[in-house]
């Protein structure tokens, strides 16, 4: 992530030091992920410490401190997902990407996360890829689902 | 467009909209609510763009993309205005032929109107179909009649006439008065009377006082805010802007959700565009009255819905709550009067003001007054959002407007209130809608989001995965909550999975009622009522996993 597109984001805010939590969403979108270098960066311009930074970027589970895969896969395992057969759709999701929720494969082709309700419970349960929604799934649809993605 | 400086402004400005619309020209309004877009409704948008170009109908047909309908089970649903032609399950392929058929000859095709799955009837136009004719609309109505981006709709149906009465016909006392006086009680969880929270803000001393909407909605399988919020944002700004100045703040914030990508849009389209006629800003509507809003969001945890927590939150810290000796209403935002409510309390707030106290007050039970947005979801025919008034029964919203449980399966408990909440079987069912009822009952509404468990649900395991969400949520600063819950999810864990033994049902009482006096917030003071409720009506299914 280039340099001059941080300045930008932390420009916006007129390096309030209030405006942490917003600064960190912006870089979050734009790199999917928060190198050290970025959260120094922060820091200092916005005047917090870094601890304090580190706090926020480890607290929130949006926040990552490593990089993605090409492809976020989240299963939605909220409250009516779970009441439709969300967990048997995560175990399949696991068993064909070989990888647990907040993991990374080797070759960053996924990562899998579990997500708290997106507010589609008719779409339940499903699984969102790139933040495309695959809905009404069941475990044996998982398959042609994720061969898609590359 | 210029600035509107006045009340009389106000009202040319909305004629002037509403001259130059046809009431008899086709409008074809379709739903972009979370769920129809789940579904893939952007094929659907683009493909009547594409046909009412192609047959260059431009000037005879407008289009609306609009917010949620409600009836997210049979999505896309698409509106055929002025007939109010109501199609479901739409496809980019049915489109063509809607334009042929529908739009030009008038003629309605069968096989895109509801059929009832019982009685094989078919019903062409929402008065007629089961899952909104059940329903009293006064909120989510506008939905389908407005396009969230355009401050015009909005006016042309009646928009911020709530807030120019309040301006220039009422004082802020006669607000808040009137507030009071419909006992609107606050639709996030709690259901404490919001007019009594204004006047503890307003008459708490600070030299700034702040409102909030409270937006972050994340109690799972509640999505009714959202459908109002991203559909409808100026009906909730307007709600605020005349809660600011009963309370007397000039800076207002909104909190919602990072993860909605439209909401967002919606929100900042609203500020603009309020800002630019005038209702936002400097000398509202030239009354003299100034306040501005700033949007904040969340960052995915389930803890910084709680008002303390949110609270730091905008102050750019960590989402952890605070002790409430002293209230956010006297001190809350940099230890300001902060008056916080959720996004469905304040959408309410124009139409006491513009209808009046007592209208509001003879709608609903003796002490939940009004309608109640609730999100169907679980082990339903229908889901989607509802509105009802209090009062109705729950049997009516599972099965009249619900459709029932689907597979010819049993209904075996009706879970309210989430994560936090508890599940109540079938015997209650007679219940009616009510803030003090169900929370008697041990099934409290909170924000409203209603789960249909169906025969084959293990309560245990359904306890057990509240628990494990809650784990994860607990933002762990105090022992009870943090330590607390995990072990209880560890017993249930044992449970569930046949390891129970004899006195575990006990142990879990135990660390129940601890984690339920010791902690801070509502988080860890309510974890356990989904088991305390559960072992108060399904005992049996723990005690045959133990022995």
């Amino acid at each position: 992530m280039d340099n001059d597109k941080i300045d930008q984001i932390i420009n916006k805010h007129q390096g309030k030091a209030s405006s942490l939590i917003q600064v960190l969403i912006e870089i979050q979108n734009q790199n999917h992920w928060l190198p050290k270098e970025v959260l120094d960066k922060v820091s200092k311009k916005l005047e917090v410490p870094l601890t304090r930074v580190m706090q926020i970027a480890t607290f929130y589970k949006t926040f990552s401190l490593i990089p993605k895969g090409r492809n976020e896969v989240h299963v939605c395992t909220g409250s009516s997902c779970h009441a439709r057969g969300s967990a048997r759709l995560l175990d399949t999701v696991q068993d064909l990407i070989g990888i647990r929720p907040g993991e990374t494969d080797s070759d960053s082709k996924f990562s899998l996360e579990t997500s708290n309700c997106l507010g589609c419970c008719n779409l339940g349960p499903e699984i969102i890829i790139n933040g495309k929604h695959h809905a009404r799934l069941t475990p044996d649809q998982a398959e042609d689902v994720l061969k898609n993605y590359k | 467009m210029p600035r509107i400086n006045s009340a009389a402004e106000l009202e040319e400005r909305r004629s002037g909209i509403l001259s130059k619309r046809d009431p008899d020209k086709t409008c074809i309004s379709i739903c972009s609510g979370m769920g129809c877009h789940g579904l893939g409704n952007d094929r659907v948008i683009s493909a009547f763009e594409e046909e009412i170009n192609k047959q260059n109908l431009k000037t005879k047909v407008d289009i609306r993309v609009t917010g949620c309908h409600g009836f997210c089970e049979k999505g896309p649903i698409v509106v055929i205005y002025p007939e109010e032609i109501c199609y479901m399950e739409v496809t980019p392929e049915d489109v063509p032929e809607i334009i042929s058929q529908t739009v030009l000859e008038k003629k309605v095709i069968d096989r895109l109107i509801y059929t009832d799955p019982n009685t094989g009837e078919k019903a062409a136009h929402q008065s007629e179909i089961p899952f909104y004719k059940n329903q009293t609309q006064y909120l989510i109505s506008y939905n389908p009649k407005i396009d969230p981006t355009s401050i015009d709709d909005y006016l042309a149906n009646g928009g911020y006439s709530g807030l120019s009465k309040a301006l220039f016909e009422m004082s802020p006392e006669q607000v808040l008065e009137e507030v009071k006086k419909a006992n609107l009680r606050g639709r996030g969880g709690g259901g404490f009377p919001a007019g009594r929270k204004w006047e503890t803000a307003r008459n708490a001393p600070g030299k700034d006082k702040y409102v909030i909407v409270n937006g972050h909605e994340g109690e799972p399988g509640a999505y009714m805010d959202r459908a109002i919020f991203t559909g409808n944002p100026h009906l909730v700004l307007e709600g605020l802007i005349i809660g600011a100045y009963a309370i007397g703040s000039h800076q207002g914030f909104i909190y919602t959700r990072h993860d909605t990508p439209q909401l967002k849009k919606n929100i900042d389209i609203a500020l603009a565009k309020a800002t630019e006629y005038g209702l936002l800003g400097e000398n509202i509507l030239g009354s003299g009255f100034n306040f501005n809003v700033e949007v904040h969001f969340d960052v995915g945890i389930f803890v910084s819905g709680e008002s303390s927590a949110l609270m730091s939150s905008i102050e750019g810290k960590n989402p952890e709550p605070r002790p409430k000796y002293i209230r956010t209403s006297v001190r809350g935002v940099w230890d300001m009067p902060t008056n916080l409510n959720n996004v469905e309390t304040w959408a309410n707030v124009s139409q006491i003001i513009n209808k009046g106290a007592e209208w509001y007050t003879s709608i609903g039970t003796e002490k939940s007054k009004g309608t109640k947005l609730i999100s169907l979801s679980g082990n339903i025919v229908n889901t989607g959002v509802v509105e009802v008034p209090f009062g109705t029964t729950l049997r009516e919203l599972v099965y009249d407007i619900g459709g029932g449980v689907p597979n010819g399966k049993k209904l075996k408990a009706i879970h309210f209130g989430g994560p936090m909440g508890g599940s109540i079987p079938e015997e209650f069912l007679d219940t009616p809608l009510d803030f003090d009822e169900l929370a008697k009952l041990g099934a409290p509404i909170g924000a409203g989001g209603l789960l249909v468990l169906d025969e084959d649900t293990n309560m245990v395991e359904k306890t057990r995965f509240f628990l494990d969400f809650l784990v994860n949520e607990s933002c762990g600063k105090c022992v009870p909550c943090r330590e607390g819950i995990r072990q209880m999810a560890k017993i249930l864990t044992n449970i569930s999975e046949g390891n129970g033994k004899e006195g575990d049902i006990e142990l879990l009482e135990e660390i129940a009622e601890v984690a339920g006096t010791a902690s801070l917030c509502a988080l860890g003071k309510t974890a356990s009522d989904p088991l305390l409720s559960s072992l108060r009506y399904f005992r049996d299914e723990y005690e045959a996993r133990i022995k």
